[in-house]
C-alpha cells in the first residue's frame, strides 16, 4: 500500500478546468446540492474500500508569512489575487498502486457541475515518501 | 438489577471529579490526585462486578477516596523514598454536601483557570472533570492522541502552581462550559451533552442563576438538535426548521429552570441569552415568533454583554420588528470582519428586496465562512437567488 496525497486546486494561473468554469453560485441549488452529495459519496466509496485516510477543505483566504529576523515581526503578504493557484482541500488515500490512485483521482475530477455534466477539474496526485524497506538485498 | 441505580461505568463518571476534588482540597498535588484517581478506577472495575450492584461497597464514594488516598501515599513515598520521610494524608470522614458542593466548583474552577488558554482548560476540564479519556477528547477535537495528552500535562503543570484554596471565578468556568457546548458532536463524544451534564454538577453546587442561566441555554438550544441539520449533514436555518422535530421536554425544563432563574432578580447575559432561546422555542412556526420580545431582550443582552457579535444578532430582530433597512443601518456600523456580518446583512437586503445585492453577499460569505456546512449553506443561498428563486 502507499498514500497520495490528492490536491484540489482552483482559481489556478494554468487552464484548471477543461471548460470555462462557472463559478459554483451561479449554479442552480440543486447543482450545487449534487456536487456536494457526489464529494461526499466518493469519500464513503474509498472508506468502504479501506483506502480513506484524511480529507480536509481550506478556506479560499491565505497568507504568505516570512522570517525578517530576530527581533522583527513576520513579514506577511497576501491574500493575494485570483490569479494565483490556491487549494481547495486534499484528500489522502492509501492505495495498492499508482493507478489506483489515479482512478481515484479520476472518480474526483468527474464529480458534477452546471447540468449535471462532469467539471473535468484537474486533481494534483502527490505520493508521499514512504518508509526505506527492511530487506534490500 | 435494580434500575435506579446507574451502570457502573456512568457511577464511577459521575463519582471521579468528587474524588479529585476532595483530594486537592486536602491539599495533595493536582496532578498526583489525578494519577492516584484513575488508579483507583482500575481497582473498583476490578472488584466491583458490573452486573451485580449489590456487590458494590455501601459507599463508593468513600472507597474511591480511601483507595485513591492510598495510592497518592504510596506515590508519595516511593517519589521520597531516598529521603526515607514519611507523609502523612489526612484521611477525613466523609464530607457533608456543602463541602461536596464545593469541591465541584473548586475542581471546575482550578481546571477552567484564567492562567489557562482555552483549548487547555477545555481538555483539563473534560479530562479532570467529565472523566473522559485523552482518547476521546482528542478524537473530540480531531488531533493525535499524543498533541492532547502533551495539552493537558501542560495545563495540569499550569495549575499546579496555582492557589487553589478558594473556588475562582464562575464566569470563567461558564465561558468555558459554553465553549465546549458549542463544540457540539465530532467523534464518539457528544461535547454538546457532555457540557449540559457538568453544567449541571455545577447548578446543582452552586447558587447562581447564572449557572442556571447557562443550563437553561445549553437545554433550549439542544431541544433542537434534531432539526438543525438534514440528514446528508446540510445546514437548515432556524426559521426552515421542522419544529415537529424539537424536543418539548427538554424545551419544558429549559424553560422552568430559566424562570427559576429569572425570579432570583439577578439577570446575566446567559440568562437573556436563554429568554431569546425561549422565545423562539415556545413559537410554534417562525411566523408566529415574539420578535418584539426577542428584540427587549437582545437590548438587555447588549446592555449586559456590549459587543459587535451580540449587536449583529440584534440587527436581526430589528429587521422584524422595524423593517429590513433599519436592520441593515444597525449592521452598518459593524466591523467588516465580523463573522456572519455579509449573511445577516444579504438575508436583510433579500427582505428588502434587493436580490443582486443579497446574492452578491451570500458568495462573500461563503468565501469567509469558517466551516463546510455553513458554507455549503450560503453558497447554495447565493445559487437560488441567482438562479431567479
Amino acid at each position: 500500500m502507499a498514500k497520495y496525497l490528492l490536491l484540489k486546486h482552483y482559481r489556478g494561473d494554468h487552464a484548471i478546468a477543461k471548460d470555462e468554469l462557472v463559478p459554483m453560485d451561479r449554479w442552480t441549488p440543486e447543482e450545487v446540492t449534487a456536487h456536494i452529495e457526489f464529494m461526499r459519496m466518493v469519500a464513503d466509496e474509498l472508506r468502504e474500500r479501506g483506502e480513506f485516510v484524511d480529507e480536509q477543505a481550506l478556506s479560499p483566504e491565505g497568507t504568505f508569512v516570512r522570517y525578517d529576523g530576530e527581533g522583527r515581526p513576520p513579514v506577511t503578504d497576501g491574500p493575494f489575487a485570483e490569479t494565483k493557484d490556491l487549494i481547495a482541500g486534499w484528500m489522502v488515500i492509501d492505495v495498492d498502486s499508482q493507478e489506483r490512485a489515479y482512478e481515484a483521482a479520476a472518480r474526483l475530477s468527474s464529480a458534477p457541475g452546471p447540468g449535471g455534466r462532469p467539471i473535468h477539474e484537474w486533481i494534483e496526485v502527490r505520493p508521499f515518501y514512504g518508509e526505506p524497506p527492511v530487506v534490500t538485498e | 438489577m435494580n434500575d435506579d441505580r446507574p451502570g457502573l461505568g456512568e457511577l464511577l463518571r459521575d463519582l471521579t471529579p468528587q474524588v479529585l476534588g476532595i483530594l486537592v482540597r486536602r491539599g495533595a498535588d493536582f496532578a498526583a490526585a489525578e494519577d492516584a484517581v484513575q488508579e483507583a478506577l482500575i481497582e473498583a472495575l476490578r472488584h466491583w462486578p458490573d452486573d451485580r450492584p449489590d456487590a458494590w461497597p455501601d459507599s463508593p464514594r468513600a472507597w474511591l477516596v480511601r483507595v485513591a488516598g492510598r495510592k497518592l501515599v504510596d506515590a508519595q513515598r516511593s517519589a521520597y523514598a531516598r529521603e526515607r520521610r514519611e507523609l502523612r494524608v489526612h484521611l477525613e470522614p466523609e464530607p457533608g454536601p456543602r463541602e461536596q458542593a464545593d469541591d465541584t466548583l473548586l475542581l471546575l474552577s482550578r481546571c477552567c483557570h484564567p492562567s489557562l488558554t482555552a483549548a487547555s482548560a477545555i481538555a483539563l476540564t473534560l479530562r479532570a472533570v467529565g472523566g473522559l479519556t485523552t482518547a476521546q477528547i482528542a478524537e473530540a477535537f480531531l488531533v493525535p492522541e499524543a498533541t492532547m495528552a502533551q495539552r493537558i500535562t501542560r495545563a495540569k503543570r499550569t495549575v499546579s502552581g496555582e492557589r487553589f484554596d478558594v473556588p475562582g471565578e464562575v464566569a470563567a468556568v461558564l465561558r468555558v462550559l459554553y465553549l465546549i457546548f458549542n463544540e457540539g458532536f465530532s467523534g464518539t463524544v457528544d461535547l454538546a451533552e457532555e457540557a449540559i451534564r457538568l453544567t449541571r454538577q455545577l447548578a446543582a453546587a452552586t447558587d447562581d442563576p447564572e449557572v442556571d442561566g447557562l443550563l437553561a441555554l445549553m437545554l433550549l438550544h439542544h431541544a433542537r438538535r434534531r432539526a438543525r441539520r438534514t440528514s446528508s449533514g446540510a445546514v437548515v436555518p432556524l426559521a426552515e426548521q421542522d419544529r415537529s422535530l424539537w424536543d418539548t421536554a427538554m424545551i419544558a425544563e429549559g424553560v422552568e429552570v430559566l424562570q427559576a432563574a429569572l425570579a432570583r432578580d439577578a439577570l446575566g447575559e446567559y440568562q437573556a441569552q436563554a429568554a431569546i432561546a425561549a422565545l423562539h422555542d415556545d413559537a410554534a412556526s417562525a411566523e408566529e415568533t415574539d420578535w418584539t420580545q426577542v428584540l427587549e431582550w437582545y437590548d438587555e443582552l447588549l446592555r449586559l454583554a456590549p459587543g459587535p457579535v451580540v449587536a449583529l444578532n440584534r440587527a436581526v430582530a430589528v429587521g422584524e420588528v422595524d423593517g429590513p433597512l433599519a436592520g441593515l443601518r444597525q449592521v452598518e456600523g459593524l466591523p467588516d470582519d465580523l463573522p456572519r456580518r455579509d449573511a445577516v446583512a444579504a438575508w436583510l437586503h433579500e427582505r428588502a428586496g434587493d436580490r443582486r445585492e443579497a446574492a452578491r453577499l451570500y458568495r462573500l460569505a461563503a468565501e469567509r465562512a469558517t466551516n463546510v456546512a455553513e458554507r455549503d449553506h450560503l453558497t447554495r443561498q447565493a445559487s437560488r437567488l441567482n438562479a431567479g428563486r
